[in-house]
């Protein structure tokens, strides 16, 4: 039969309407770009006025300083790129290290044993937080502000339950310590330097989330579900998955963190903890991540991480009040969040 | 017709039925999509072409009636069983991921790898060179599958899924709507690789509630009207602007005639309206069940 019109298609038909982009456009777009370049404003600022702050020894001590908000951060990055948020992050963190000092110091057993229940209790934490979210489609801000309380109220009372204080019995004595502290609280003297082991694990840990971002089926399931859940989904995306995964990846870098923590100071305040899971939301933010998921970077999060250290230090170091740090570091949400919002409009521009 | 004709169509759809509790949202449909044509589904908002698709896609069953696929008696338990079968669905809404490139959602949830265990990574250059080629195959040149698929327009990103479904081995593609929300041009850019996706010899399923992008591809046209069949026509039994008019409503046609006849009494202009109405509803001669199935 004949058609009255006839699929007579020119074999390409170059679209105008395709924009063509310039190296530095691309450059520009890439998400880490803004922070990296706000991370070399801030530390020639702070070089030029504050003459402390130039010495290896004064780096040594910021990286070390962003390590610790870097390592749980670059999780973070990673659950917000994929759409969700932690509020429990930051006391989860506290829950690991009391679980793994009490337990270990009131059975009397290796730290190790501890250090292993603490990071089942973790994952476990992240699990239900990743489950909640995804049975009940409960945005996960208010799911993981309940489990927040809920285990800031548990550090708390457990806390002064067992030890009758509020912190945890020293175990710098116990069975298992050295080693322990080998692989969470390292520290060597490199030259008169003194080096975290922290530093080199917040790096590992940053190089391999960029890695699974970028170059695994994983990171690809990982933009998609925070991009759009829906379409995900529809080409066969697992979405539950990937997202539970995502909130047990921040439950083991909050682990991690708690370890490092127990085993640099042998004991723990119970009601450490609060406020630092806004502190890595904004690594991520400053870094690139949007808060609506589905675009980031975890070398985005770590320059967020390492603009936050060079602030703290750097305030002390240049002998200032350190009341201007949250001033500081508001402004610099303000203004990543402007670039992020800049970024995005761009991108989704022609839709 | 054509002899594919005498072969088992790629999906038989015989006297659906499907309620959403006490909503009949379809009744006695019938559908046969044959490789290398183009079957059309038209109808106004809420006439059931959405969850017609559905039933065929595998996300819902018929409550009553018979689907088939290649001959055989069927029930999907997920839209990935029917995906595997070779039934891909691009629906409107659901394309794509916008801020990814245009190569990680052309592989997205269909990923190719290199390497084994944990060092089990994207091929990256093989995608983007697919995605490239595949384009270029569906008369599409992006010199850049590294921009976000967002920054493409709604028709390039409509092919983008298009020529995704072809490649993952569709036979059966079932494009919801796709050009609703464009413009003419992009329609048409559309509307091409649909043609395009036809001569590869794939069976089409076009929804649509446009009879003037419907009628240049389609091969044959299922009205529904309120989750009814209002006819179903080869090309060559339909002209376009019949079409169009059915497409118009016919039986809400007619009753509108007759309402507006009523109260052209107390109103002249209403009346002039009434009268082109009713010639309008004269010439259609409505056809309520097609005459003869074609054998
Ligand atoms: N999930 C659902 N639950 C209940 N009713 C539905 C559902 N989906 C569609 N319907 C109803 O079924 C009818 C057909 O809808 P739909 O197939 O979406 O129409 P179309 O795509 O032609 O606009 C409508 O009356 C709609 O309200
Ligand atoms: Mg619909």
């Amino acid at each position: 039969m004949s058609h009255a019109v006839q699929a007579a298609a020119p074999p390409s038909v170059p679209d105008e309407r395709i924009a063509r982009r310039s190296p530095l456009a691309r450059l520009l777009a890439r998400p880490e770009t803004g922070s990296l370049a706000g991370a070399v404003v801030i530390y020639v600022f702070f070089y030029a006025v504050a003459p402390p702050f130039r010495g290896l020894d004064a780096l040594a001590t910021i990286l070390y300083a962003s390590s610790t908000i870097g390592i749980p951060a670059v999780a973070v990055a990673l659950l917000m790129i994929g759409g969700e948020f932690d509020l429990s992050a930051g006391v989860a963190v506290t829950s690991a290290s009391l679980v793994a000092s009490m337990l270990s110091f009131q059975l009397t057993m290796n730290v190790w044993v501890g250090v292993a229940l603490a990071l089942l209790l973790a994952l476990g934490v992240g699990a239900l937080n990743g489950y909640l979210v995804m049975k009940t489609g409960i945005p996960s801000f208010l799911v993981t502000l309940a489990t927040f309380l809920m285990l800031q109220g548990l550090n708390l009372a457990i806390t002064k339950l067992i030890t009758g204080t509020v912190a945890s019995p020293d175990i710098s004595d116990m069975d298992g310590f050295g080693s322990a502290q080998k692989i969470f609280a390292a520290e060597w003297d490199v030259g008169g330097l003194s080096l975290r082991i922290s530093v080199l694990w917040w790096l590992l840990f940053t190089a391999i989330a960029t890695w699974t971002l970028l170059r695994t089926r994983v990171g690809n399931w990982i933009f998609a579900v925070g991009g759009a859940q829906s379409s995900a989904r529809a080409v066969g995306v697992p979405v539950r998955r990937v997202k539970i995964g995502l909130f047990m990846t921040v439950g083991f870098l909050a682990w991690f963190t708690g370890m490092n923590l127990l085993f640099s100071f042998n004991s723990i305040q119970s009601g450490e903890g609060v406020g630092n899971e806004f502190l890595y939301i904004i690594a991520a933010v400053i870094g690139g991540c949007l808060l609506t998921g589905g675009y980031g970077s975890a070398v985005g999060a770590a320059t967020g991480a390492f603009i936050f250290g060079m602030t703290t230090q750097g305030i002390v170091y240049a002998g200032w009040n350190p009341d201007w740090f949250k001033f500081f570091l508001g402004a610099m949400l303000l203004g990543a969040t402007l670039l992020n919002l800049w970024v995005r409009r761009r991108t989704e521009a022609a839709r | 017709m054509s002899d594919t004709m005498t072969e088992a169509p790629l999906v038989r759809l015989t006297d659906c039925e499907k309620r959403y509790g006490t909503i009949i949202a379809l009744t006695g449909v019938s559908l046969e999509v044959h490789a290398g044509e183009v079957t059309c589904v038209l109808g106004d908002n809420g006439a059931g072409k959405s969850t017609l698709i559905k039933v065929i896609a595998g996300m819902h069953h018929c409550d009553a009636g018979v689907y088939e696929v290649e001959g055989e008696r069927v029930r999907f338990a997920s839209p990935r069983e029917a995906l595997e079968r070779g039934i891909a669905t691009v629906y409107q809404d659901l394309a794509v991921v916008s801020l990814m490139p245009v190569w990680r959602n052309f592989f997205l949830g269909s990923e190719v790898r290199k390497g084994v265990g944990p060092l089990s990574r994207l091929d990256i250059r093989f995608m983007r060179e697919t995605t490239r080629t595949e384009l270029h195959n569906m008369g599409i040149d992006l010199r850049d599958v590294d921009q976000p698929i967002g920054t493409l327009s709604g028709g390039e990103r409509q092919c983008v899924a298009i020529a995704r479904a072809v490649y993952f081995g569709a036979k059966v593609l079932i494009l919801d709507e796709p050009t609703a929300a464009l413009g003419v041009k992009q329609a048409g850019v559309v509307l091409r690789y649909i043609m395009r996706a036809k001569e590869r010899g794939l069976g089409v399923v076009f929804i649509t509630h446009n009879p003037h992008h419907a009628y240049p591809v389609g091969d044959r046209f299922l009205i529904l009207n309120r989750g009814r069949p209002l006819g179903d026509f080869a090309r060559d039994e339909i002209t376009r602007e019949r079409l169009t008019a059915l497409m118009a409503g016919g039986e809400e046609l007619e009753q509108l005639s007759h309402e507006l006849e009523g109260a052209a009494a107390t109103d002249t202009a209403l009346g002039r309206v009434a009268e082109e109405f009713e010639h309008e509803v004269a010439e259609l001669s409505i056809r309520k069940t097609p005459p003869e199935p074609p054998a």
